[in-house]
Formats: C-alpha cells, structure tokens, sequence
C-alpha cells in the first residue's frame, strides 16, 4: 500500500517537475528609464536565481548602462558575459557593476552567466 | 562567505566522518557521539557552506530556472533530510554523502574558479603593459605626463630602455624596438625616421622622438585588447547544441532521478535508503558544469593564446568554417610580395653603377629610385652631389655628376648615349624574367644595368610549402599582367595564378572558386575589403599600426606570411580541444547517469553519491584544465622551419 502512495507521489512530482520548468511561464520584462534631461537610459538588473528582469528594452541611440547586482552567490553566476558586444563583466556580490550598452543598432542581443546556464536579453527597439 | 571559506568549514567538519568511514570496518572505531555527531556536523555544513547551493536554487526556482545548484541542492538535501527521518525511525543514516558531495564540490569550484579567473584576466593583463609617463613635448620643453594626457600630435621623447607610450611616427633618431607583446615577433626591429612605432613596445637602444598619431583606446594595443575580449566571449556555432540541452538538462535529469528512485523503491523493492541512495547519485553526477565550460574556456585560453602569437581570431564562428577550408587564396602585392620593389640584379660595374645611379635618384620619390637608393645604402655607397637635376615624367632623371652627363631610366631616355650589344640582350634576359630595368648612364655611354622587382618575401616560399603540405590548394590574385605573376608564383610555389585581376574582381574570382570548396582569402585588409569579406574565413595581414581589424575573421599583426599556417594550426587545435571537451562532458554524464541510476548493478558497479561528488568535480576541472592547457599546446606547422 505504501508502495503505491510513493509511486502516486512520484509522479505526481514528475508531472509537477516538467509543468513548473518546461511549461510557458510569462518572462519578467522591463523597459529602461530614460532620463532625458541627461539623455541617458538605466535599468537595474537584479541577479539572484536568474536576472530579474530577464528582458531589458532600450532605446535605440539613447547610451544605455544596465546595472547589475548579484545577490546570490552561486559562483554560476559570478560574471555576465554578453557575446556580441565582448561584455564579459565579473560581479562581486553585493555590489552594482555598470555595464553599458551600445545602442546603435536595433535588436536582440542575448547575454548569459558564465556557464551559459542562465540568460537574459536586450532588446534595442527604435 | 567565499567559496574558498565554505570550502575548509566543509572540509574540516567532514574529516571524522571521512575517518569513521574509513576505520569502522577496519579497527570498529566510531565516531564518538555516532549519529549525533554526525548530524551536528553536517547541519553545520549544511547552514554554512551549502546553504548559498540552497539559496541560489530556490531563487532559481521561484523563477522557473534551474541549474546545476538546483542539482546539488536537491540532492544534498535529501540525503540530509531523509538521514534525520531515518535516525529517529532507527534505519541507516547516510549524513556523510550530503557532507562529501558539497566538500568535493565546492572543491572543484574553488579550483575552477581560480583558473577561470586566471584565464579570463591574462588578456586584460596586456594593457598593464602600457607605459605609466612620457616624456611630452609642452611650450618647447620635454616634461614627464601621465599617458592618459597624451593627445595626438604631441611630441614624445623615448630614452633606451623606456616603453613607448603611445602609436606615432618617429621624427627623429632610430632605434631597435622590441615589438614581441605587440606582434608576437621575437627580434629586435629596426626603426628610423618617418617609422612607425606601437605603444607598448621597448626602445632598445637609441633615443627616439615621434609624434603620437594614436591615442587612449584607438591604439593599436587596446584594438587587439578589444577584439580578443570579443572573441574570447563569443558564441561558437558549435554551443548551440550545448545551450538547447541546458535549458531542458536539469529537469530531466530530476525526472530520472524519481524515476530511478520508484523503479528500485516500488519495482525491485529495496529500501528506501538504498533507492534515495541511487537517486541522489544520479542527481549529483549529473551536474552539467563541464558542459557549460567546455566551450566558453577553450575559446577564452585558445584566442588569448593566439594574441600572444599575433594572431587574433575574430570568434567562434571563424574557428569552426577555419576547419573545411580547402583553398586559400592570396593577394599578390604586400602579401606575398614584399611590397616595395627591391634591385635583385646590376649589370657592369657593380658599385660605379649604382653609385652613379643613386646619386641621381636621391631626391626622387619614384618607387624605383628608393628602391636604388636603398641598396647603395645596404651597401654602403657613398652617394656624390648631382648638378642641374631634371626629372623626365615616366622616364627617369637627367643630370650632371662631377660635371659629366649622367642618366638613369628607361630605354627612352637613352638618346645618344651609346650601349653595348652585350648590355641589349642582358635587358631582353632580364625583361623576360618579369623585371623592370633600368639604364645608368655615365659621359655617353650605359655603364650598367639595374633590374628591380618586387620580391617576394623570404618567408612566402616555406609559409606556401606549408599550406600545401596541410593539402591546401593555393591560389594567387593579382593585377599584374600574367609574366610577372607567373614569375613570383613558380618562386614561391603558388598552384595556379589569376592575373590582371581588377581590385573590384578579387572578390569575383573568390566567388567562383567558392564553387570547388570554402575559401580563406589572406590579404592586406586595406585594398582587399571586399575579397576578405566575401571568402569564408579572411585573413588581414597587417603591417604597421594600420592593422586592418574590420576587415577579416583572422587578423595577422605580424606581416610574415608564415603565420596563415600557423593560424590555421592554431585555429583547429581550439576547435578540437572544444570537441574534445565536449565529448568528454557528454560521455561522462551518459555513462555517468545510468551507472549512478544502478543500471550496472547487476555487475557489481555502482556509485555513491560522495563518489559521484567527486566525480562531478573531476569533470569540470579536467574541462577547464584541458583548456588551459591549450597555453602550452604546441603550434606546428606540418613543416620544418628553416
């Protein structure tokens, strides 16, 4: 009888495991200020368990810093590496790192942690 | 807490345990206190070294994420959970798998971190390498500045033994400069007036002041620095297998662990313990950090190795296309041509002939005439005084030396002064060898001959011969009419030569010879844009300071044709030693998994979580050791050098 309880919750565990993960879940998403008196954009990015938000929209032409601070301490995500624009930026725990973007050209541009197990995106709109 | 910190506190309290382990079986020794204390030191374990595993994977959680601290966290705490039921229903504790599994993690991590950091930060340490101060040239006086006040135009003094601050143009003295950080060449180079120079390099022995053309992030230095930290943070196309498989990895490997918990728990019917045991195996080993660092390491060590050689590859992606190349095509002019045309033969006397003639040609600024005037100074003439100078357009130049008409030029210019039979057909010979000659003239009479070529570089032959032994098809562009091309190809060992090639049709005759197989085009990146970016892979041979670094996927500082070869080498050693990482991470999690899940029971071959712990570590730190490796990972041409 035990036996069957278990396997009923195993899996139900495993049903739950592929809905929680592998389901469509929304995507934190956020739009950069833009201050226009100094007509710059910023955005923080908080990093704990992934990046909230995961989607950063800026404007295009307008200089752009996201900072991000780490408030987790998982050394997976100790460094944020943006590929196109050779960003590899360590991020000590606790503290804001600025990382600019360049802005001048529109689309998406992925970056991930530094094993590649996270990612999050800038998405440069005109 | 630091990671090193979590390390020792996780060490440490696992020792007894490791020793109780140990000894039981063979003295009966026990841990005093038994499961008490081994409780006590594992909860602190727990709340101190794992608990950033915890934190980090429930955050993760929340988010719908997943990652390798999810793994660890849920297997460590199900050991640790299940072990205190157990303690208190009277069953079979394993509290020292939690402890092993995070000491034999954390571990690897702090290793692999330490190497990460010192892979990562070699390239940044290039730019440590720039001069602090200068000697700048302020209202008439040389006064020491910081480098960053440095502007372009200002004038800079460089003392033997100083760095030279910044890219300029030597004004006056010469020097040897050593270039090695910069381009990778190990010898002295030679520098003089109207030279230029890299900032970063070491004026050997003369005291040198040049004008400062390039400053702040426009030097040549910072360049390569941007670009390698590009490339080293770039996607090879090869990750993106690796990137699918992440986003689904965790997950599935949770899955199996249940799965592989119900199937020993319910289906064969072992206990509770036992099949936590295996699940909890399964979830450690599974881990997936040396699939995420087997690329990004490699390309990271890989293209910083490659700065250090002057060799700069752009990112992955060239890396990977580098390997199906079947023909490199070369520019003629400047790549294998030394560029500056040079006397290669004197006909008559040899000295009085180009004695004669680079009196004439000093002031001029012909490419023949410094082509002249350089070999009467290799050679040490001394070069006399002309008297009522006169340039004939595209002929050459009249004028008087020690009160006797003289000339030097083409057969046009000859007029009157008489030549020998022997002196015409010496020139036909000459002429069919595809170089220019020109007549010196000295009271009436052609005293000589003076045939000029552009040579080819003394590298260009052996650089070829080594493409070819690589089974490479090598292939020539050029705009000189086909004599010439001919020449300098059967000299250097070129297969086939496509001459009087327009510069707007380089890139068109690259295209159609696309259609046999990829092509790598190697050109100055200057005059070649459109050729570089039409070939699969372009290599930009620089020279100078006006390194071509748009243009081409491989970048060549040095302008020694060798080092195409040894791009190449370097090129597919990356891209195997990723393959190979690759490989090993794959392999070892599929074998890893089931042999953890008991798959190989039956043959007596399992894996307790603390061994999968250590296995797990081993994995990531042979991925990144691999890579590090690459520093010292020998870069041969397949032939000899001479």
């Amino acid at each position: 009888m035990s036996k069957i309880i278990i396997l009923i919750v195993g899996i139900l565990l495993i049903g739950f495991i592929i809905w929680w993960f592998l389901g469509n879940h929304e995507i934190e998403e956020n739009a950069a200020d833009i201050n226009f008196i100094t007509d710059r954009q910023n955005i923080d990015v908080e990093v704990k368990g992934g990046y909230s938000p995961e989607t950063v929209i800026l404007k295009k032409d307008v200089p752009a810093t996201i900072n991000f601070t780490r408030r987790d301490s998982s050394n997976c995500l100790d460094r944020v590496v943006f590929p196109d624009f050779g960003i590899n930026q360590i991020l000590p725990k606790d503290e804001t790192m600025q990382v600019k973007i360049d802005t001048s050209q529109v689309g998406e541009f992925k970056w991930v942690c530094g094993m590649d197990m996270f990612h999050g995106k800038v998405v440069v709109e005109s | 807490m630091k990671i090193t910190i979590r390390f020792w506190i996780s060490l440490v309290l696992s020792l007894p345990m490791l020793a109780t382990m140990i000894l039981k079986p063979l003295t009966g020794w026990m841990l005093p206190g038994s499961k008490w204390t081994m409780l006590v030191l594992t909860t602190i374990i727990m709340a101190l070294s794992a608990r950033p595993f915890l934190e980090s994977s429930w955050a993760s959680f929340k988010k719908h994420h997943s990652n390798m601290d999810t793994l660890i966290a849920v297997g460590t705490t199900t050991a640790y959970l299940y072990s205190i039921y157990a303690m208190f229903t009277g069953k079979e504790v394993f509290f020292e798998s939690a402890a092993f599994v995070i000491t034999f993690i954390l571990l690897g991590q702090v290793l692999e971190e330490r190497m990460r950091n010192n892979a990562s930060d070699a390239i940044e340490k290039l730019l440590d390498l720039q001069a602090k101060e200068a000697e700048v040239k302020r209202n008439g006086k040389f006064v020491k500045l910081p480098v960053d006040q440095i502007m372009t135009g200002d004038e800079i003094r460089v003392k033997p033994g100083q760095k030279i601050a910044v890219d300029g143009l030597i004004l006056t003295g010469s020097s040897d400069i050593d270039e090695s950080m910069v381009t990778g060449e190990s010898m002295p180079i030679k520098k003089e007036v109207g030279d230029k120079v890299i900032g970063s390099t070491i004026n050997s022995n003369g005291t040198l002041i040049f004008r400062a053309e390039k400053v702040g992030d426009d030097t040549m230095l910072s360049q390569i620095v941007e670009l390698v930290k590009k490339a080293q943070n770039s996607h090879a196309p090869i990750q993106k297998l690796t990137d699918k498989v992440s986003d689904i990895f965790v997950p599935v490997v949770l899955i199996i662990a249940i799965v592989t918990f119900l199937v020993w728990h319910v289906l064969v019917g072992v206990s509770i313990a036992s099949a936590l045991n295996f699940a909890v195996s399964v979830v450690v080993i599974a881990c997936p950090c040396a699939l995420g660092l087997a690329t990004p390491t490699a390309l990271m060590v890989g293209t910083g190795r490659g700065a250090k050689l002057g060799i700069l590859i752009k990112n992955g992606e060239v890396l990977e296309t580098v390997n199906d190349i079947t023909t490199v095509v070369f520019d003629k002019t400047g790549t294998i041509t030394v560029g500056k045309p040079k006397v290669t033969d004197i006909v008559g006397d040899n000295k009085h002939v180009l004695q004669v003639a680079a009196t004439l040609e000093e002031f001029s600024e012909h490419p023949l005439a410094t082509a002249i005037v350089d070999e009467a100074k290799d050679q040490a003439l001394f070069i006399g005084q002309a008297q009522d100078f006169k340039a004939v357009g595209g002929q050459g130049v009249f004028a008087k030396v020690k009160g006797q008409q003289a000339f030097v030029g083409n057969e046009k210019l000859r007029h009157n002064f008489d030549m020998t039979q022997e002196l015409q057909q010496k020139m036909a010979s000459l002429q069919d060898e595809a170089k220019t000659v020109v007549l010196v003239g000295l009271d009436q009479h052609v005293i000589g001959l003076i045939a000029i070529q552009d040579v080819p570089k003394e590298t260009s032959k052996e650089a070829l011969n080594a493409l070819k032994v690589r089974g490479l098809k090598t292939v020539m562009l050029t705009g000189d009419n086909q004599r010439v091309a001919q020449a300098i190809a059967n000299q250097v060992g070129i297969e086939q030569v496509i001459a009087e090639v327009t510069p707007n049709d380089k890139a068109k005759q690259v295209k159609l010879l696309q259609e046999n197989g990829k092509v790598a085009f190697v050109g100055d990146g200057i005059n070649d844009a459109p050729a570089l970016s039409t070939a699969e892979v372009g290599i930009a041979m620089g020279s100078g300071t006006d390194i071509a670094i748009d243009s081409g996927g491989i970048v060549l500082v040095k302008n020694d044709l060798r080092d195409v070869d040894k791009a190449l080498a370097l090129s597919k050693k990356i891209f195997d030693r990723i393959k190979l990482n690759l490989f090993w991470a794959f392999i070892y999690n599929i074998l890893g998994i089931p042999v953890a899940a008991g798959v190989f029971y039956g043959l007596g071959l399992t894996l307790s979580p603390e061994v999968a712990g250590l296995a797990m570590a081993l994995s990531s730190l042979s991925v990144v050791t691999n890579s590090v490796l690459l520093n010292n990972a020998k870069i041969t041409s397949k032939v000899e050098t001479a």
